[in-house]
């Protein structure tokens, strides 16, 4: 009995002299994990365009009923993405939202996508939903913002040709 | 001269209550830091340079937290428990003397408040157990069946270890003929410190005094798991600080009080030609044995209520006992036919380590891997 005390205590101060497993978190971040689900991100095409086509097969999957799309027309004077409508509203709220992905297998232009960010937070319940402005990406380099004016006939299909899925 | 006796024992009362309420603040951030690095963590550092006002941090959010009474509490009692349970905590301290008597402004200053009194342990012994009446009085006026019954755990673990925890005083009572804490500490200057010729006295000393401050293992009274909180579930603000004090102020008081007793308290090398290394000598010790009371509350777990008394009546009142009795014969052995004071410290070794093996075969019967 007693040795075992003694070896119970002798583990404890043992330990204190092994490298703490801390991490200091806002400091120090871990990375997130490859297929971690994280707040979600509207993607762009290269030149510019939105990916989002205001189809709202993100909506119909959501389980938890946390997003909410409305469609408008684009035209060749003011277009936001390739093909017919684009999502002139795009709120998530963030407060539903389970992270379940499921909007990510819904959508059939790949716009939408979880990304890292699990820093979520706010101070109120309306600043939970985050518009579109927030989810959209920024402009990659080689594109320019929406709405942009394009040549007509160019961007008529609204759905990339398919190719072989690569991940 | 009246007068001045009296500013002298205003200041030094007053010195050594803010130096009890500051190292209470800071013996809680020294206990979750060795917590912390025991358990392989860091501890709190975010509040100041390695989390150094952690404590007043703390302190603030107390103060500013929301203080209930129960509706069916009784009032008066429920208010006035904290108090007579941290009062004694703070007064515990009087009698420990800090170091050799300094001269200051022409007077000769004892470096403590009370240690002069020839009741020094008596005194302890009184108003350690004062304390027990705060607790129990908690439990009863919050009219809450945990709290109650956190309280009357606490009554009979007290009344418990404290038979140990009184002969185990004896000890050093026998060895220098008295229970002036200053003459205790002269007398081990003379001959060494008691723990070499009262190793098992030391031990029980140890043990008692967690069981009667309610540290861990011995921490019933508040067992989280059964008790939600124990006597203070119902407090709240300052009032639980007062609790959380008495207890943290009561670890140094017996830390204190146990270097005193068996570690030479202010005793060290020059201590008598530099005063002022009493008090730092003193704070070393305390600091030692505060860490072993830390260390004993990461390592070991709570103990079953029942097996607690057990300990307390079975094991521990006898091995006191059989302790007063060693010390007591050694001592008229080495009066009467010279003995050497050393062959008491191997007796005291061979029965501690007797003992502690018989307990083990007693509980585990010689079975090696029950666990």
């Amino acid at each position: 009995m007693f040795t075992d005390v003694l070896k119970g205590l002798w583990t404890t101060f043992r330990s204190a002299f092994e490298k703490p497993v801390t991490i200091q978190y806002p400091e120090q971040k871990r990375p997130v994990r490859t297929r971690f689900k994280g707040r979600h991100i509207l993607r762009r095409y290269d030149n510019g365009l939105e990916r989002c086509i205001g189809c709202s097969l993100c909506a119909a999957a959501c389980p938890a009923d946390a997003i909410f799309v409305e469609a408008a027309e684009n035209t060749d004077e003011k277009r936001f993405s390739p093909g017919e409508r684009y999502a002139s509203t795009y709120e998530i709220n963030m407060l539903r939202c389970i992270f379940c992905g499921y909007c990510e297998d819904a959508c059939p232009t790949e716009a939408i996508v979880l990304g890292d960010n699990y820093e979520l937070s706010f101070y109120d319940r309306r600043s939970a939903i985050y518009p579109k402005e927030m989810l959209l990406e920024p402009v990659p380099e080689s594109g320019q913002t929406t709405p942009q004016k394009t040549e007509p006939g160019l961007f008529n299909r609204s759905i990339p040709v398919m190719q072989n899925p690569s991940d | 001269m009246v007068l001045a006796s009296i500013i002298e024992w205003t200041v030094k009362a007053v010195v050594l209550i803010f130096v009890c309420i500051t190292g209470f603040a800071y013996l809680t951030l020294y206990e979750r830091k060795v917590l912390a690095r025991m358990q392989v963590r860091v501890g709190p550092n975010r509040a100041g340079p390695f989390g150094l006002l952690q404590p007043i941090a703390d302190a603030v959010k107390l103060i500013f937290k929301e203080e209930l009474i129960p509706a069916e509490a009784d009032k008066l009692i429920f208010i006035l428990a904290p108090v007579i349970t941290v009062v004694p905590a703070l007064i515990i301290m009087a009698v420990v003397p800090f170091g050799p008597a300094i001269t200051l402004f022409g007077r000769t200053i004892s470096l403590s408040v009370a240690a002069a009194s020839n009741l020094g342990i008596l005194y302890i012994t009184t108003v350690a157990s004062i304390s027990v009446y705060g607790i129990v009085l908690a439990g009863w006026s919050s009219n809450n069946k945990y709290a109650t019954l956190g309280g009357i755990r606490s009554t009979a673990q007290m009344i418990s270890y404290e038979l140990a925890l009184g002969l185990a005083f004896i000890g050093p009572i026998l060895m220098s003929s008295s229970m002036n804490l200053y003459k205790i500490v002269q007398d081990q200057a003379a001959i060494g410190w008691y723990v070499i010729y009262q190793p098992l006295g030391a031990l029980i000393f140890f043990i008692a005094t967690l069981a009667e401050i309610n540290r861990a293992p011995f921490d019933m009274p508040e067992a989280e798991q059964e008790l939600t909180a124990g006597y203070h579930t119902e407090y709240s603000g300052m009032k639980f600080a007062l609790f959380f004090m008495a207890e943290y102020i009561k670890m140094i008081a017996v830390a204190a009080i146990a270097a005193t007793l068996y570690f030479g308290g202010y005793l060290g090398p020059f201590v008598n030609q530099v005063p002022i290394l009493g008090p730092i000598y003193l704070l070393i010790k305390i600091l030692i044995l505060l860490f072993g009371m830390i260390w004993v509350r990461a390592t070991l777990p709570r103990l079953r209520y029942d097996r607690l008394m057990a300990f307390g009546w079975k094991v521990m009142l006898p091995l006191s006992l059989a302790n007063v009795l060693i010390v007591a014969v050694g001592i008229i052995l080495h009066q009467e036919m010279n003995l050497p004071l050393w062959v008491l410290s191997i007796t005291s070794l061979v029965v501690m380590v007797g003992s502690i093996s018989f307990v083990g075969w007693i509980l585990y019967g010689g079975k090696r891997d029950v666990h």
